[in-house]
């Protein structure tokens, strides 16, 4: 399955990834690449075979309902790129 | 021609948890921006989630409560979008195993008819956060103290008919999360929102119409105002020969319609898949049998109930039966006085207009449920009139205290004493010499109404304390002379 | 002092020949004149670390004993650590002062291990020869043309340079392997879950593992004693009892039953290394073990799952970089869409970027059975594969790697040439199972290594055979000239 410059487009796009114009036909070129890579497991015989999400196959532990958290919005805000009044500062979002 | 509605709904229910369902920050509403929001809420790099057992408890309560399926495994997946109040970047949510399978709810109509809902079903997943448009220099503020809150998506079948059983069907969610105390139904805080999905078909049609989904209504009243408000402007478009579009719509309860969200219009795709930060849930059998056991009693089986062992009527059950908190205030009333019906009047009429009038809800009330009883039981014993009631009831939501000191501090106890009453009967009729011979001249249809009058000079007289019944008597012996 | 192991410095420590300042000084002097060459350390944390060996110090004239009480150590730069930059190797984090101390941080500093500096390592974990790190590439000590393999190449590199004498590192395709099989260093990827993740940023989570890199088997016992072990904080670490790794070590081989997949020793081995690991598979039977000949039928299907996987995993652990709570931003978005795409374009380089891309289409509508669903269902065949082998065999034995380090630059123009390097590695991590690697010989001067697999939570067993063997032969304990 041969990806199209498009859907490359679309791709980086769902990722939030900038793309330019000129990156295209060499990032184009490359994930066609490691996709023919992949592309080899469609050979394997699956017929039957449960996925495996998690190597050990255990169940969640669950954590007792207790507020263990204290207030570190200036520690954790120290660290942002643009606050003010405790808030984290975007572009505007348009609803 | 003539159309028909279908409705199904998604209520997203904050669980009433301490703590959020990921992490150990505290869930209360309305703290300073961030200042609930831990390394795990903000996503910070190498955070990892663990959950909270008490979401898992409480969405299995929903469940049960539903006659639904639990599944014995369900599984926590990521669903994947940039938006500046979701920190991960994915919301952590369940998409193929849901912990709570397909169930169904039964709704109450004005007219006192009963509809099954059903429940597809009720996955849990985490709320995020708020995005504030002051204006910042043109800028955004986010502030994730909500994000991480458990919710539990509740999501109907297409069963609904009308925006009034969707209304009443969001009402019975309402009335069940918090007969089971897994959510405060506190709507203008957005503790239960509801996205409303709407489609118009030529009735007779099988298949349904295309939907439009109205997002995040947030009260009984708009949620009824929106959906006639989509159903009418689908049924224009199809009949101006347009066609309805699938879309998200926002409705604006200033301008009352819904419009667009074009930001929204822009094609997603999730891509779900399984949380390889969190492994399955188990649901053990045990464990089930030790939530069913600790259920309360919901709001069917207490109607049920109080028509069965109070005689009230469906319409009365279905009122006091509505929150959990009407309902136990009625029963301690009744508990007190010993008289269902009485209870039932007072709860219904006197103490529900107080509260009207007041806004406040039945457990802020001024009057408390032992204090009720306490004054029906004075009319029961005839130490008071009904009509004296209603002042011991003022006085008592004045807080000047429980009925038996109202009635002893105003000397509202009734008078009983026939011989009282004929002195007090006579001076009125001396008063009143002139109606009482136009009394004595008339014929029996215009004696009537006369004698209500010398009833009331009687009742005035008496500042009300006579016993109605002993007046009565007593002025109709003493007119007939 | 810089030749020492962890061991013998415990001993020295012990016996006061030397105190943790002094070592500790010893070795920042050397990481300034000899890391420039290697480009090993993303920071060094002098002053932590000099604070942290006075306080070993001083927890000794106390009383106090512990085997890494005063042992100077370095973590790979994706551990956090609480006011110091943890950068993952990456642009986005450059300004990244972690808010709070990973499980495994905190936990060997209450050991009492000083902290000599965050290590290079391939942006985000992803490369088989750290190259992809914002912050350059990191040199072989071996040959400072070649690469010291990745994503630990900086841990790698700096141990058998002799700037510390162990280090942290993780492993998600053979991070901590193959690194330790170019560099002649013995590294371990323990169980999954049977290290903590918390705070250990992730690229892979379900293929993810921390674990110990040194140059004897005893000092990763020493390390792992030390990081391994429940963490309420993390869903998928394991509520088991650690084994006694130290105490492991001296048992005898005798009846060990050792598998060889034939798999392992196809087409695309270097022959030399092949020789290499033939001759390791010598020195074990004169200890006492057995050879059996086995096959791993699906092992040459685990490239193309761990490919689909752990792209997947990483371009949706990667989305929380986006400029808006920590890290890069970019200079003055005009919307959000902007400030989303220009900082995570010029934040993140060019193979996270592919990564990500590669995870995101096998994530999307229409392509998720084909791709992610296919790739889990081959993850348990692998897995089945392993347990079906460990009903014959105690350990599985073959090379860590095809080739040997290989020339700076030679891979980069096709990243599938990279990946492919990986081919011995990644089944241990789509299985969930143990694995290390142990100097096993040279060629032309260059370090090969052998990979010894074990059944779930049987790192003591590992540890055991690494450690027999090194009682036996000495090629652990060559330093490369010049260091």
């Amino acid at each position: 399955m041969a990806l199209e410059r498009t859907e490359v487009e679309k791709i980086a796009h769902l990722a939030r990834l900038g793309l330019s114009e000129a990156d295209l036909p060499r990032t184009t070129e490359t994930l066609n690449n490691i996709l023919g890579l992949i592309d080899r497991m469609q050979a394997v015989d699956t017929t039957g075979i449960e996925p495996l999400a998690h190597p050990l196959e255990t169940t969640q532990r669950l954590r007792a309902d207790a507020v263990t958290e204290t207030n570190q919005r200036d520690a954790y805000q120290a660290i942002a790129p643009a606050v003010e009044d405790g808030l984290y500062l975007v572009p505007r979002v348009i609803e | 021609m003539q159309w028909e509605t279908v409705i199904g709904l998604e209520i997203h229910a904050q669980l009433a948890t301490q703590s959020k369902i990921f992490s150990g920050s505290a869930t209360t509403f309305g703290a300073e921006p961030n200042t609930q929001a831990s390394l795990v809420d903000l996503g910070m790099p190498g955070t990892l989630p663990v959950l909270n057992a008490e979401a898992v408890r409480m969405a299995c309560k929903f469940g049960l409560a539903i006659d639904a399926e639990i599944a014995p495994k369900n599984v926590f997946a990521r669903k994947n979008y940039f938006y500046p109040d979701l920190p991960k970047g994915y919301q952590t949510s369940q998409m193929d195993h849901p912990i709570v399978g397909k169930g169904h709810l039964d709704i109450t109509l004005e007219d006192g008819s009963t509809r099954r809902i059903g429940i597809t079903r009720a996955h849990l997943e985490e709320d995020a956060g708020k995005s504030l448009h002051e204006d910042f220099h043109g800028m955004s503020g986010i502030d994730l103290n909500r994000a991480g809150t458990p919710l539990l998506e509740i999501v109907s079948e297409p069963d609904i008919r009308s925006a009034k059983e969707a209304v009443a069907y969001v009402k019975a969610i309402h009335a069940l999360v918090r007969y089971l105390g897994i959510c405060d139904g506190n709507m203008a805080e957005g503790s239960l929102r509801c996205d409303c999905n709407v489609s118009v078909r030529p009735k007779g049609q099988a298949e349904f119409g295309t939907r439009a989904e109205i997002k995040n209504v947030n009260s009984f009243r708009f949620i009824e105002k929106a959906i006639n408000h989509e159903v009418q402007r689908q049924i224009e478009l199809i009949e101006d020969g347009g066609k309805v579009i699938q879309e998200t719509r926002l409705y604006d309860p200033n301008k009352d319609e819904t419009r667009s969200m074009r930001s929204k219009e822009e094609a997603n795709d999730y891509r779900y898949f399984p949380c390889p930060d969190l492994l399955p849930v188990v649901i053990e059998q045990s464990f089930l049998d030790e939530v069913r056991a600790s259920l309360p009693e919901l709001p069917v089986q207490k109607r049920e109930r109080f028509e069965r062992e109070f005689g009230l009527s469906a319409y009365d059950a279905t009122v006091l039966a509505a929150s959990r908190e009407m309902a136990d205030y009625f029963e301690q009333v009744n508990v007190t006085c010993g008289d269902a019906k009485l209870a039932a009047n007072w709860v219904m009429g006197e103490l529900s207009s107080l509260l009207n009038k007041e806004g406040l809800e039945i457990e802020q009330s001024p009057v408390s449920a032992a204090q009720l009883g306490g004054m029906i039981l004075r009319i029961k014993d005839d130490t008071i009139s009904g009509k004296i009631a209603k002042m011991v009831f003022e006085a008592m939501a004045a807080g000047e205290g429980s009925a038996d000191e109202i009635i002893e501090q105003k000397g509202l106890k009734q008078v009983t004493d026939s011989g009282a009453i004929e002195a007090m009967l006579d001076e009125v009729l001396a008063a009143n010499a002139e109606q009482v011979e136009q009394y004595r001249a008339s014929d029996e249809a215009k004696r009537g109404k006369m004698f209500g009058f010398f009833v009331g000079q009687a009742m005035k007289a008496s500042k009300g304390k006579a016993n109605p019944g002993q007046v009565n008597q007593l002025l109709k012996k003493k007119l007939e002379g | 002092m810089h030749n020492l192991t962890l061991a013998e410095i415990a001993r020295n420590l012990a016996e006061k020949r030397f105190s943790a300042e002094e070592l500790t000084r010893t070795l920042l002097a050397r990481i300034e004149q000899l890391d420039p060459q290697l480009n090993s350390f993303i920071s060094v944390t002098e002053e932590l670390a000099i604070a942290q060996a006075k306080a070993a110090d001083a927890r000794r004239a106390a009383g106090e004993s512990g085997a890494l009480l005063g042992a100077p150590i370095g973590h790979k730069d994706l551990f956090c650590t609480q006011g110091i930059r943890t950068s993952c190797g990456s642009k986005i984090l450059d300004n990244f002062k972690a808010p709070y101390d990973a499980t495994v941080v905190e936990r060997l500093a209450a050991a009492g291990t000083v902290t000599l500096g965050k290590l290079n390592m391939d942006e985000f974990a992803m490369g088989s020869a750290n190259e992809s790190s914002y912050y350059g590439p990191v040199k072989n000590p071996w040959d400072l043309s070649r690469v010291p393999g990745g994503s630990s190449g900086g841990s790698a590199a700096a141990i058998a340079a002799r700037l510390l004498p162990a280090a942290t590192g993780t492993d998600t395709g053979g991070s901590i392997r193959q690194p330790a099989a170019l560099t002649n260093l013995t590294g371990l990827k323990p169980t999954y879950g049977r290290v903590s993740r918390w705070g250990m940023v992730a690229y892979a989570s379900s293929l993810d593992q921390g674990g110990p890199m040194a140059r004897t088997a005893e000092d990763c016992a020493l390390l792992l004693s030390a990081m391994a072990g429940f963490d309420a904080k993390d869903s998928t670490s394991v509520d088991q009892p650690l084994d006694d790794y130290l105490a492991a070590l001296s048992q005898p081989l005798a009846g060990l039953r050792i598998g060889l997949p034939k798999e392992y020793f196809g087409a695309g081995l270097d022959p030399k290394i092949a020789d290499a690991v033939m001759a390791s598979v010598e020195e074990l039977k004169k200890l006492g073990a057995t050879v059996k000949d086995i096959s791993l039928p699906n092992m040459q299907h685990a490239i193309p799952s761990y490919y689909v996987i752990a792209p997947a995993e990483a371009s949706s652990n990667l989305s929380r970089f986006d400029g808006v709570r920590f890290g890069y931003r970019c200079e003055n978005p005009v919307d959000l869409t902007d400030l989303y795409k220009r900082s995570r374009a010029e934040g993140f380089g060019d193979e996270v970027k592919r990564r990500i891309m590669v995870g995101t289409y096998a994530l999307s509508a229409g392509y998720y059975d084909a791709y992610y669903l296919k790739a889990q269902k081959i993850r348990r065949l692998i897995k089945q594969d392993f347990v079906a082998a460990f009903e014959q065999v105690d350990v599985i034995l073959g090379p860590t790697t095809p080739n040997l380090a290989w020339k700076l630059g030679e891979k980069n123009a096709d990243p599938v040439s990279a990946y492919l390097e990986d081919i011995y590695t990644i089944t241990a991590n789509l299985a969930g199972i143990p694995g290390l690697s142990m100097p096993a010989g040279f060629i032309d001067g260059l370090p090969v290594g052998v990979q010894l697999l074990a059944p779930y939570f049987q790192e003591a067993r590992l540890l055991n055979v690494a450690h027999q063997y090194q009682q036996v032969t000495d090629w652990h304990m060559r330093a490369p000239a010049g260091f």
